[in-house]
């Protein structure tokens, strides 16, 4: 691979359940709040889990971002999408460009998936008109909310973006492949700029497909903020979440040319399958697959097991968290007394599926920015096969510095992703 | 109903889809929905439901591809409501 391009992060866009933009998200993984909800409508559709996590995006946040005209066709997904996307752009320091100025930024892709995508606009919109014979009576804008693209073909229009403007899926693993798939991008020199991440919106229709495979904890519906429990004895599954995650990624180059602020450099990033083999399926994770994808991305940045000093997890607080720890100490070939620290920031906003690996990008690298580990809450009670790693396990946020990073996220499909992440230092 | 009623509910239909909201102050029934106000071409099909709702009337697809201007559509609309 390539050395002599090297991509750093220099914006960073965020919208979840416990805060929205970068003061806010930042300020609730330090005190370690948790934006678990009860959700009403939930109960009242019989679902079985009655809280998740929804950003508190109100219409008057909406229309800040967007014209009255351009929501009227803007699905959930596509709002969070977009409100994440104009985020990091600000961030990193550049304009939002008028809908009237023709200069396109070519030298600018975006890649921004999402795990289900636009299943409120299916559900409140497509489905009832057809059945009802109605089809005329669906109006103009059902395709550019449904189609695979859809919260990518938004942004490309909100941000003049002139480089390959695409979405992507695999499932809990969108997030993190987008961002790896745009590193590949600028470093193998087809772009110099991209917008990468995921979003994920919070539909009873998105989330009914989980709740009636009973991967959701269900048994704390009385107490929404303990609900979320990785790595806890107790936990009876994830809690879903919602909202959408985007880095804005830069050639060191042209960063240090416009004098951008770097928040961090990306070092290696691998993506693989399990091929549904070896004990993986089209659920759960072949371990040996996962501990290749994590082994591959450290091979890639070149670092040793003892350079990693926080692992930021997948960790959803299903039965599969103790063999995610189990695969960190393999492929790390590290005793328990020299594991990283490690932490779940499903604990606070629960698993925002197709968002996952890009809320929680935005979340390590804020960490290793600050130089803090947020706690990992509703974890007091540790998996009896997670007890031996207990000491790297923080359960109070800690003020360390943090060199490098590593980011994992797996999906269904029996698919994995890692990303290193390391300080900038020039 | 008057003219000038329809005249006004159909400005308050448009509204949301206009692009050109200076357009707005001075619009009049030869103002063109596309091409003064800014309206994206593939929201008449919207514009036109709106109007169906608005109005209890039906719009055949061949009598809404004339509704070029705002005027075309008072016009429209008063001949169907009588």
């Amino acid at each position: 691979m390539s050395d002599n391009r090297r991509v750093v992060v220099t914006g960073l866009g965020v919208i979840t359940s416990n805060g929205h933009g970068i003061e806010e998200f930042t300020s609730a993984l330090r005190n370690g709040k948790s934006g678990i909800r009860f959700i009403s409508e939930l109960q009242e559709l019989n679902f079985a889990c009655h809280v998740g996590g929804i950003p508190l995006a109100t219409n008057e946040i909406f229309s800040k971002y967007f014209s009255a005209e351009a929501l009227l066709a803007m699905n959930e997904a596509m709002r969070y999408a977009g409100i994440a996307s104009i985020d990091a752009w600000k961030d990193a320091g550049l304009e939002v460009p008028e809908l009237d100025d023709d200069n396109v930024h070519w030298d600018t892709g975006a890649i921004i998936g999402a795990g289900l995508g636009g299943m409120d606009t299916i559900g409140n919109l497509v489905v009832p008109k057809v059945n009802e014979k109605k089809v005329k009576r669906m109006g103009s804008t059902a395709v550019e909310q449904t189609m695979g693209s859809s919260v990518s073909a938004k942004i490309g229009g909100l941000l003049a973006i002139g480089n390959q403007l695409t979405s992507n899926s695999s499932a809990c693993n969108t997030g993190t492949e987008a961002i790896i798939d745009a590193y590949y991008k600028i470093k193998h020199g087809y772009a110099d700029k991209m917008l990468a991440g995921g979003v994920e919106g919070s539909s009873p229709y998105i989330w009914g497909g989980f709740d009636a495979m009973k991967v959701l904890n269900s048994s704390s519906n009385d107490s929404p903020e303990k609900a979320s429990r990785p790595m806890s004895a107790s936990s009876g599954g994830f809690i879903p979440g919602s909202g959408a995650g985007v880095l804005y990624l830069e050639l060191l180059e042209s960063a240090e040319k416009r004098g951008a602020r770097i928040y961090a450099e990306i070092i290696g990033g691998a993506l693989n399958c399990g091929g549904q083999r070896m004990g993986g399926s089209m659920t759960a994770p072949n371990s040996t697959s996962v501990q290749r994808c994590i082994k591959t991305a450290m091979g890639y940045a070149g670092i040793k097991s003892e350079d990693i000093d926080y692992i930021n997890g997948h960790l959803t607080g299903t039965m599969a968290d103790p063999r995610e720890v189990n695969n960190w100490a393999k492929a790390l070939d590290v005793s328990p007394d020299k594991f990283p620290y490690i932490n779940s920031t499903k604990s606070l906003i629960g698993h925002c599926l197709g968002a996952a690996g890009s809320i929680e990008s935005v979340g390590a690298i804020l960490q290793l920015y600050n130089g803090f580990i947020h706690k990992s809450i509703n974890c007091e009670d540790l998996h009896e096969e997670i007890k031996p790693y207990a000491a790297s396990v923080v359960q109070q946020t800690i003020e360390t510095d943090i060199n490098i990073l590593a980011k994992a996220s797996f999906g269904f499909g029996d698919v994995n992703g890692c990303l290193i992440f390391k300080k900038w230092k020039k | 109903m008057s003219e000038k009623e329809i005249f006004d509910k159909v400005v308050k239909i448009l509204g949301p889809y206009v692009r050109n909201e200076a357009g707005l102050k001075d619009i009049e029934h030869k103002t063109n929905i596309v091409t003064d106000l800014q309206v994206n071409s593939s929201r008449l099909v919207d514009i036109i439901l709106a109007m169906e709702d608005e109005f209890d009337i039906e719009i055949a697809d061949e009598e809404a591809d004339k509704v070029e201007t705002v005027g075309a559509a008072v016009n429209l609309i008063k001949g169907k409501i009588g």
